[in-house]
């Protein structure tokens, strides 16, 4: 576990993907061509509620080219619903509206065309008669009574309501001196990225084998492929094979899949739908959590946080989709890195005129973090204490991990205090300081932000049995397989698509430093889903735990292997037999290469030991660390492993301009031991990134109407090099003991304490006026509008 | 309509709609994958190619524009089969990208400013890839990377990006 022992792993190896990527040479899915490949363009929503009263597409099936038009009710007949992890059955979701359209943009009707250009112009001539519906799109007017029914057959707006109370929280309210209650907002954004969604089908009827190519991020993306067509899972083909264009969640078309699985079916012709940019933002059906937390936090007077109530009430738009899970990952750190000893978490899930949720980097738990730490700062702001020092005395101690908190999972490891320590140092806090009161001096707002907090990872779906008693999955598991051929090259298998993680560089580096052989050397393929071991994709933070985990479980079967045959051809036992560098030696100092076990073992059956199969070859399935119960009482061990991660941010504006400047940011990261510092480091930087677009900039906003207005990259504004400064990384390494290495996941690193830093920054900044903006994105307008209105009020700065 | 182009090097003819960009006309009719759809109305830099030596936006261009032009593509930015050129080792020796969308567009950018600027500083290399958004990296890698890339070029004997041979 002590990474300095190790060869190849936590060392500044160049990315193997990189390659490919900086030569233009990645295969995208609009880079895939295929003869006779038809083009769909979709009909979208004018309103943000309507019946459906009459499709018309003759007048698009009468141009040249074009050559079908789908409904809804045809598509509906011929399909199940889209996979819903809630028990909500009258929930029904179909890739395109049946009987009403539930928000403006969503899908009424596919045209297919021989070309894109020819199926959007025809598009245009599908004429829809709607009669117009009630809509709503505020999450706490969809709770009241008389609300208009998003799905009237469901009977309310809410798809989610639990309670959980991880007790005595009462008890220690009442204990505790003193209280406070806060409400803060996370708006609706997304993680958008620069690939939209894309996906070819092609069916052919005399394998009866549906070929799937996509840019897609998905848990059991194959299963509900084949469980929505009704037809066995063996006759779905996913090619993972394929570059996926960023996805960080988001990537999950299973409805695009489904449409076009259906009409390459119907139309014997492989079908192409690549979204556009407004598809994408409009009913890509990729939105992230839009959160509004209600909080009470009882504490006493030294800053020692005692217990908390949260209510978290998220909007989930159209359809359940993955969003009401989205409240369910944070239970598992629900009390971020402090040791809250009880917590009542009310999670609140409702159904609205908006575009469907996905998930999104952190699965809900950036929104929380961002709670949790805007808690913090208010009671440091309540007692007049510096908001580090009550961070310290909150943060759990070194000492007491492992560390179970009150909703029933247990901290692996962690040392918070010396993070923070490092960074101070690193940042010269009170250097920083100094340079925001100069700053100040100047006539600018100038402020500092602090965040701490964790990113769960290992992923596994407990979440999911936690808010469905009807699920019971206790495993989601990951596999790996490496063979070695008879030349003596070793190639390993990876089971899913990347969209950016380097995940052949982790499989690669992992299975080299078993092998203890250049990494180089080694093959790294994707076999589709039909040759593929069991996986779960790159969600939740977890493919360093777990495909590492499998690789190099599967790594040290083969090492078993080769040392076996060697000391069977050296008429030693095994487990006198050493392994080092591919060679293996004997006690009395003869030694086996690997050429020689790769002869055996391919060619000479003869001189195996005794019941061992020919070839070289091994597979490892590696099950979560940890993740083995379903939940009892309410509590489960959410993830195995927890990153933690500290930031500090020096931010300044003009009070009348507010355009934000961030003139120093500093982070500390410990996420164990690192595999590939590139990628974590890069991981890292870009999740801060996310985070500056998710507190100042990026915002699904919609208009009164119900029309979404930031449809476009001119509205919906992402981070550009302008916007996001020069970060320092403050490496530490904790280690896992649950993991191979110590690893742990950083894949969302960044970006979960990016926003709440930022607000913290904002805030320190507005102070002298006394105004808090509860509403994540921060805007530049409302930080003016803030600062006259205080002005009005008379509440001018000392 | 009839477009006569020089592309990485050599002519080419091809005959599009006047509607077509040149983004998609590179990609669907000369089969260079390599130039990315982002946004396609002029913001995200994804399809940035390099005309008559500028950094530009293909989405914004049609492909009748580029009638009598000299375009070059990421395609055309290694020396060989397999050798990258030099801010292509650059971006592969800081990581300054992770799912290689923008990344063809952005070493376009950066190929542009090093060709008329051997010794950026940071805030020449932030204001050339500004126009150039990388939703994975928060850009520093990039940064570092075109940092390294004008060290390896005026340390090297080589050309410099876009210098003519004579």
């Amino acid at each position: 576990m002590n990474q300095h022992n190790h060869r190849f792993i936590s060392s500044n190896r160049r990315v193997r993907e990189d390659r490919r990527f900086v030569a233009g040479k990645g295969k995208f899915v609009a880079d895939i061509e295929m003869s006779d490949m038809a083009h769909v363009a979709l009909v979208a929503a004018q309103h943000p509620a309507a019946k459906i009263l009459r499709i018309d597409g003759s007048a698009a099936l009468a141009m040249d080219g074009v050559i079908a038009v789908l409904t809804g009710e045809e598509l509906a007949a011929a399909v199940n619903p889209l996979m819903n992890g809630l028990d909500t059955p009258n929930v029904r979701r179909f890739p395109l509206a049946v009987g009403q359209n539930r928000y403006a943009g969503e899908w009424i009707a596919a045209v297919v065309a021989e070309s894109r250009a020819l199926a959007e112009d025809a598009a245009e001539k599908v004429v829809v008669e709607t009669e117009t519906l009630p809509f709503v799109i505020d999450p706490e007017a969809a709770l009241e009574s008389g609300a208009p029914a998003v799905h009237p057959e469901h009977g309310s707006n809410l798809l989610l309501d639990r309670t959980f109370d991880w007790g005595p929280v009462e008890e220690d309210f009442a204990r505790s001196e003193e209280k406070l209650s806060l409400r803060v907002t996370w708006g609706r954004n997304s993680t958008v990225p620069i690939e939209t969604f894309g996906v070819i089908c092609k069916w052919d009827p005399w394998s009866e084998m549906l070929d799937v190519w996509a840019s897609i991020q998905m848990p059991k993306y194959a299963d509900q492929i084949a469980r929505s067509l009704k037809i066995p899972g063996n006759a779905v083909r996913v090619h993972y094979d394929v570059d996926v264009g960023g996805s960080y969640g988001v990537k999950r078309g299973i409805k695009h899949t489904v449409l076009c699985a259906y009409l390459a079916r119907k139309l014997g012709r492989p079908i192409r739908l690549i979204e556009d940019r407004l598809e994408n933002m409009r009913a890509g059906d990729a939105h992230g959590p839009e959160r509004i937390f209600d909080i009470d936090v009882a504490f006493d007077r030294d800053g020692t946080v005692r217990s908390m109530k949260m209510r978290a009430l998220d909007n989930a738009g159209a359809y359940a989709g993955r969003a009401p899970f989205q409240l369910g990952k944070p239970i598992g750190a629900i009390v971020g890195p402090y040791q809250i000893a009880s917590v009542q978490y009310r999670a609140m899930s409702v159904t609205t005129n908006k575009t469907v949720q996905e998930a999104v980097r952190g699965f809900g738990q950036s929104p929380t973090n961002y709670a949790i730490e805007t808690m913090m700062d208010r009671i440091a702001e309540y007692l007049g204490m510096d908001r580090i020092e009550l961070r310290r005395r909150n943060l759990i101690r070194a000492d007491q991990f492992p560390y179970l908190i009150p909703s029933g999972s247990t901290y692996d490891s962690g040392d918070y205090h010396a993070v923070v320590d490092k960074v101070l140092a690193q940042a010269d806090y009170e250097g920083l300081v100094g340079e925001r009161d100069r700053l100040r001096a100047e006539g600018l707002c100038a402020g500092i932000g602090i965040a701490a907090c964790l990113e769960p990872s290992g992923g596994n779906s407990s979440f999911e049995p936690l808010l469905n008693e009807k699920n019971r999955t206790s495993t989601w598991m990951e596999g790996s397989r490496i063979n070695v051929d008879a030349l003596g090259d070793v190639t390993v298998t990876i089971h899913t698509t990347s969209s950016g993680q380097g995940h052949e560089t982790l499989a690669a580096t992992v299975v080299g430093e078993i092998l203890e052989i250049d990494p180089d050397r080694i093959r790294v393929v994707r076999p589709d889903s039909l040759g593929s071991l069991p996986g779960n994709s790159p969600v939740g933070s977890r493919m360093a735990i777990m495909l590492g985990g499998a690789a190099a479980n599967a790594a040290r079967n083969l090492r078993d292997q080769m040392i076996a045959i060697a000391a069977h051809a050296m008429g030693v036992e095994a487990s006198r037999a050493r392994y080092q560098n591919g060679t293996i030696s004997g006690p009395d100092g003869r030694t086996v290469g690997w050429d020689e076990v790769v002869d055996i073992a391919h060619r000479r059956f003869h001189d195996l030991p005794p019941g061992t199969n020919p070839g070289l070859t091994a597979s490892f399935i590696q099950q979560v660390p940890t993740g083995v119960a379903l939940p009892k009482d309410g509590k489960v061990q959410m993830y195995p492993c927890y990153s933690f991660e500290f930031h500090v941010v020096l931010l300044a504006f003009d009070p009348v301009l507010a355009r934000p400047e961030i003139r120093r940011y500093v982070i500390g990261h410990d996420c164990g031991t690192v595999i590939n510092p590139h990628i974590v480091k890069g991981m890292t930087l870009g999740g801060i990134a996310h985070g500056i677009g998710a507190a100042l900039l990026e915002e699904f906003a919609y208009d009164g109407e119900g029309q979404l207005m930031t449809q476009s990259f001119l509205d919906y504004l992402m981070p550009s090099s302008h916007e996001v400064p020069e970060v320092q990384i403050v490496h530490h390494c904790t280690p896992s003991p649950l993991t191979e290495f110590g690893q742990k996941g950083s894949g969302e690193s960044g970006y979960l304490g990016a926003p709440a830093a930022i607000s913290g920054a904002i805030h320190d900044a507005v102070r002298p006026w006394g105004v808090h903006l509860n509403k994540l994105p921060i805007r530049m307008s409302a930080v003016s509008d803030a600062i006259a209105a205080a002005e009005e009020r008379g509440n001018r700065p000392q | 309509m009839k477009v006569e182009l020089t592309v990485n090097g050599r002519k080419a003819e091809i005959d599009v709609e006047p509607r077509v960009t040149l983004l998609d006309a590179l990609r669907d009719e000369l089969g260079l994958k390599g130039t990315h759809a982002g946004c396609e109305h002029g913001v995200c830099g994804a399809c940035t190619v390099m005309v008559d030596g500028a950094a530009v936006r293909s989405c914004l261009m049609f492909a009748v524009q580029s009638d009598g032009l000299d375009i070059m593509t990421i395609e055309g930015v290694a020396r060989a089969d397999g050798e990258l050129g030099i801010v292509q080792d650059a971006f592969c020796e800081t990581h300054g990208l992770q799912c290689g969308y923008c990344t063809p567009g952005m070493i376009i950018a950066a190929q542009a400013l090093l060709q008329r600027n051997p010794n950026p500083t940071d805030t020449e290399i932030r204001d050339a890839i500004s126009g150039n958004i990388c939703r994975c990296t928060g850009y520093g890698q990039i940064v570092e990377a075109i940092r390294l890339a004008a060290r390896h070029m005026r340390e090297s004997n080589a050309l410099r990006a876009g210098e003519p041979a004579e």
